[in-house]
Parts: C-alpha cells; sequence; structure tokens
C-alpha cells in the first residue's frame, strides 16, 4: 500500500479514536482533570483505572467523534495546559509505581496565540526532559496520526508502537510539500519520502511493533491487549530506577551513525 | 569579504527586493540596509558595533564562529565533533545538493558547532548554532552534537552556553529529526541531574523543533533583543487562525512578558552577563 493511502486510512472518518480504546481496554476508568495551572484540556485524556486488573495511567490524545466532540477536543491539538496535565498524570504515576499508557492521535500540537503564548514549545520541551526520567513504565502507542512534537511530547517511551495504518512524523506530508517543494499537489510524494508509515518505521527501529489492524476493531483491540499485558510485565520486572538509563539508550541511538566518525 | 552582508543568507523580501532594486548606485558590499530602520549601514560600522544597527539596535543574524569569539576568550575555544556530516538515510529529494550548497555557503560542515571554551577564564562547554547552514535546522548531526557537548560536559562537570537559532527540524530527515528532541533532551536531563548549570541564548530566530527541545530547557534562559522566538513559527500560526498576528508577537520582549525568558541582554552584554551567571554558579577561575 502506499504511503499517502495510509496517510488517508489514519485519518479517515470514523476511525476508532482514543476513548474507544480507553472504554474497552480499561476497567472502571476515571478521568482527572486539568494542569492545576491554566486549565483543562479537552484534547487531552488523562485517567487512571484497571488494566488487566493492574492500576495504569491512561494519556490520549482525543480527536473527538462527532462534529460537536470534534470541536470541543479542537480535533485533537493540544494546547500547553495539555501536555502539563499529561506530565502531571505522569508524575502521579510515577509516584504510585504505575505504568503509563499514552495513546497517540493528533494532526499536531496546536498553533495558535493562546498556545504561543502560553508556552506550546516550553510545555514539549518539558515533557520531553522529564518523560526522559521518568521512573516508571512508559508505553506509547500511536493509533492515528503521530504529528510531530505534539506526538513526541506523549511518546518518549520504553516502547512506541503504532497501529498497522497509523502515521509518525515530523512534519505533515502537506506542509513538507508546500514548504520545500512549493508545490501542495507533491502531497503524495512527501508522503512517501518521509518514510512516516508503521512498517517504514519499524524498519528505521523507530518504533517496536505494529499492531494489526483487523476488519473487526475488536479483535485489534484483543491484540493490541494481549501485547500491552506481555510488555508492561516484562517493563515491571525491571527496576525502575534503571527505567531511564534504558530510556534513554533507546532514543540516543538515532542518528549516532553519521559521517566522518 | 565582509561578513555581514547578510542580504545573501536571507530570502528577499518583495519589499526589499524593490528597495535594492532601486539604489543601484550604492555598491552593495560596501553597505547593509538595517531591517529594523531601513537605513544604509556602512558594512565596516555594522562589523564595529557588533553587528547590531549603530542606528535602532536591530540585532543582526552572526556566524556561529563570531558567536563564539563574541564570549570566548580569545584562543580559548577548541572545538569537538568538528569532522561529523550527515548521512542522508531517507534518500531525501534535494537533500545532498542542499547539504553542499549549505557548506559552501556557511563554510561550515553542519549547522551547529560545538567545543570546550574559557569565559573570563572560567571553563565550559559551547555550543553556537549556524545561521547560514540551513537556518540551524536540527538534523542527525545537530542532535548528536548538541548530546555530545552535554555529556561531555557531565562527565567532566562544566557548564553548558548554547547559542540558539533555528528554523526548527530538518524535514529532510524525517522522524530521525523528530528524534533529535527527545534525544538532546535526554543529555540535558543528564546534565541537569547531575547539578550542573545550563545557560541558552535565544537568538533571532529560535523555533520548532529546538525551541520545544533544549533551547527551553535551561537553567537560565537569555535572549537577545527583538529575537523570533516561538514553537510555530508566524505564518504557520496566521494561516492556522486566519488573522493578522500583532507587531511583537513571539518576539523577546513578549516572552518576557509571558514568563518564559530570564532576561533579555544586548549583544555587548551577552559576554559579562554570561559571566556574572558563571560565577555565582562556582565558575572556577
Amino acid at each position: 500500500m502506499k504511503a499517502w493511502e495510509r496517510v488517508q486510512l489514519a485519518r479517515a472518518k470514523g476511525r476508532p479514536t482514543a476513548r474507544a480504546y480507553i472504554d474497552s481496554l480499561i476497567d472502571g476508568f476515571l478521568e482527572l482533570h486539568g494542569d492545576r495551572r491554566f486549565a483543562d484540556d479537552k484534547a487531552v485524556i488523562g485517567g487512571i483505572g484497571r488494566f488487566s486488573g493492574m492500576p495504569v495511567t491512561v494519556i490520549a490524545l482525543e480527536k473527538g467523534t462527532d462534529t460537536k466532540d470534534k470541536v470541543m477536543r479542537n480535533f485533537g491539538s493540544a494546547h500547553p495546559e495539555g501536555y502539563r496535565k499529561a506530565l502531571r498524570l505522569m508524575k502521579q504515576a510515577e509516584k504510585f509505581g504505575r505504568p503509563v499508557i499514552c495513546l497517540v492521535d493528533t494532526s499536531g500540537a496546536y498553533c495558535g496565540i493562546g498556545a504561543e503564548e502560553r508556552g506550546q514549545g516550553q510545555a514539549i520541551a518539558q515533557n520531553l526532559m522529564e518523560m526522559m526520567g521518568l521512573k516508571t513504565p512508559i508505553i506509547s502507542v500511536i493509533i492515528g496520526e503521530g504529528g510531530s512534537g505534539g506526538a513526541l511530547a506523549l511518546a518518549v517511551a520504553d516502547e512506541v508502537w503504532m497501529l498497522e495504518n497509523a502515521i509518525y512524523s515530523v512534519i505533515s506530508p502537506e506542509g513538507c510539500a508546500s514548504i520545500l517543494w512549493k508545490d501542495a499537489s507533491k502531497n503524495e510524494e512527501a508522503a512517501e519520502k518521509l518514510k512516516l508509515t508503521a512498517q517504514d518505521l519499524l524498519q528505521l527501529e523507530v518504533i517496536e511493533k505494529i499492531i494489526k489492524e483487523h476488519a473487526d476493531f475488536r479483535d485489534t483491540l484483543a491484540e493490541l491487549k494481549g501485547e500491552l499485558i506481555k510488555t508492561i510485565h516484562r517493563l515491571k520486572s525491571i527496576n525502575p530506577e534503571e527505567l531511564p538509563e534504558l530510556r534513554y539508550k533507546r532514543f540516543r541511538k538515532y542518528g549516532a551513525g553519521l559521517g566522518g566518525m | 569579504m565582509f561578513r555581514h552582508d547578510s542580504f545573501k543568507h536571507k530570502k528577499l523580501e518583495p519589499e526589499q527586493a524593490r528597495v535594492k532594486r532601486n539604489v543601484p548606485t550604492v555598491p552593495e558590499k560596501l553597505y547593509t540596509k538595517c531591517d529594523g530602520c531601513r537605513k544604509m549601514i556602512l558594512n565596516s560600522d555594522l562589523k564595529g558595533n557588533l553587528s547590531v544597527c549603530p542606528v535602532c539596535g536591530k540585532h543582526f543574524r552572526i556566524s556561529a564562529r563570531d558567536r563564539i569569539a563574541l564570549v570566548a576568550d580569545r584562543g580559548s575555544f577548541t572545538e569537538w565533533d568538528a569532522e561529523l556530516t550527515t548521512i542522508d538515510v531517507l534518500e531525501f529529494p534535494g537533500y545532498k545538493e542542499k547539504l553542499e550548497s549549505s557548506q559552501l555557503n556557511s563554510g561550515e560542515k553542519e549547522a551547529a558547532i560545538t567545543g570546550q571554551a574559557r569565559i573570563y577564564s572560567m571553563p565550559c562547554a559551547i555550543c553556537a548554532m549556524e545561521p547560514s547552514f540551513m537556518m540551524g535546522s536540527m538534523g542527525a548531526v545537530v542532535g548528536e552534537k548538541v548530546s555530545r557537548l552535554f555529556e561531555r560536559a557531565t562527565e567532566a562537570r562544566l557548564p553548558v552556553v548554547i547559542f540558539t537559532v533555528s528554523g526548527g527540524a530538518r524535514m529532510h530527515e524525517g522522524i530521525i529529526s523528530l528524534m533529535q528532541m527527545a534525544k538532546t533532551s535526554g543529555a540535558v536531563k543528564r546534565h541537569s541531574d547531575a547539578g550542573l548549570l545550563y545557560i541558552a541564548v535565544l537568538t533571532d530566530p529560535t523555533t520548532g523543533g529546538v525551541t520545544a527541545s533544549f533551547a527551553m530547557e535551561a537553567d537560565i534562559i537569555l535572549a537577545e533583543p527583538d529575537a523570533l522566538i516561538g514553537f510555530a513559527g508566524p505564518r504557520v500560526i496566521e494561516q492556522t487562525i486566519r488573522q493578522k498576528l500583532s507587531p511583537g508577537f513571539q518576539h523577546a520582549e513578549f516572552l518576557l512578558e509571558k514568563g518564559f525568558i530570564d532576561m533579555i541582554v544586548p549583544r555587548g552584554e551577552l559576554k559579562k552577563t554570561i559571566g556574572q551567571i558563571l560565577a555565582l554558579h562556582g565558575g572556577s577561575v
């Protein structure tokens, strides 16, 4: 399948959003609100519940389902307060020894006046830095779109997975085509060249696993659940003090093989 | 060669192009037109004033080497990892040519220079980004050099001083450029956890993936006057919200007011200010 077709699938209307995963995977989910600094960003759903009997923290970028919900969720584009809420809940998870499951689905962090005024760059930077030091397991699953820094701010994890038709990229194909080639019609080529599909990213060792998308969404969920159980158990067997070192090594390798070395 | 014919490194705006056409009698290598006050400034005057317009105080972009020379004690700079070059992993169309022209244009191998220096005899690890190399964009080499800088500084227990100038992540390297944000943040974190000082000086422009990673992670963040600092570029925001932005939006003074930088320091006072901060953190002379 062409990369551009994957882009369409990742963004497709009716594709399950984060809420559908939470409802099915987490028992007794309690949503926790607010960043304790400014507001509650509805593009980010955060909370606690039981996964396979074990208390976990879940943080998800939610695009919304119907029009009203999409508007309320700002189409899954978070403001700084969304990233700060996420960090607050991750620190809380660390305190209580809960694993963190992040579900990523966003075209990117929001670009607007309020977002800049409240430090979008600083909020993302803070998440990257703090997640690197978090002493509890983190698994991030890109379920739809993984749009640049706004996705990475929930994906500095011990393992990063993607759904079969999800995408993950530094820039949208449209943005790339219009900035580099001043030609918005080159979207398909940009999608190809950016290597943003799950299959490309597995090869580039940017992700550990691809979750197959079955015709029946319940089968996809079952596969995801099975993989999560295995991996969380594995990560929980590691001394939490050692997790930041392993996580740093995971990310340290990108671009370490350069010319002139 | 004059180093401050900064016109050459920038895309001409229609207005500038028009004005430039209308003044064919002025030898362009002798003068530079100031973006701030639109006056023609003699290049020698500009250079003698640290590339700050003597009329309006506009801070011109300067090269990474000039940056380091501005603050490091004379002859104290030793460069690290100077040989690192990019491997075009994605074989991105036009990238090889772009790298070659940037190398030719800037005289540098990549968009960041790192090493060790002394500032008023106090040792530090130092990095300056290069605006004429793909506008300081961060790909694998920039990420690697910055990460190694922090790692070596952690080992040698040195403070880090970084001058940022960047359009953000280098999209020609796709996801690998995005991963540099996480990688550099991890290196900053370890340096910070070791109780060591990191000073960032944000210069015009500092945006995108560099703002959203190591630029905003410093203990003390300084900025040059009027520098554009943000996550999204102003054009992207205008397209998103479909309205014009107010003139000072995302400039250093705006960030100071909103609480995202510690102070604005004019170029002429940078060395003194950085020296004061280093000394307050036990910089050994």
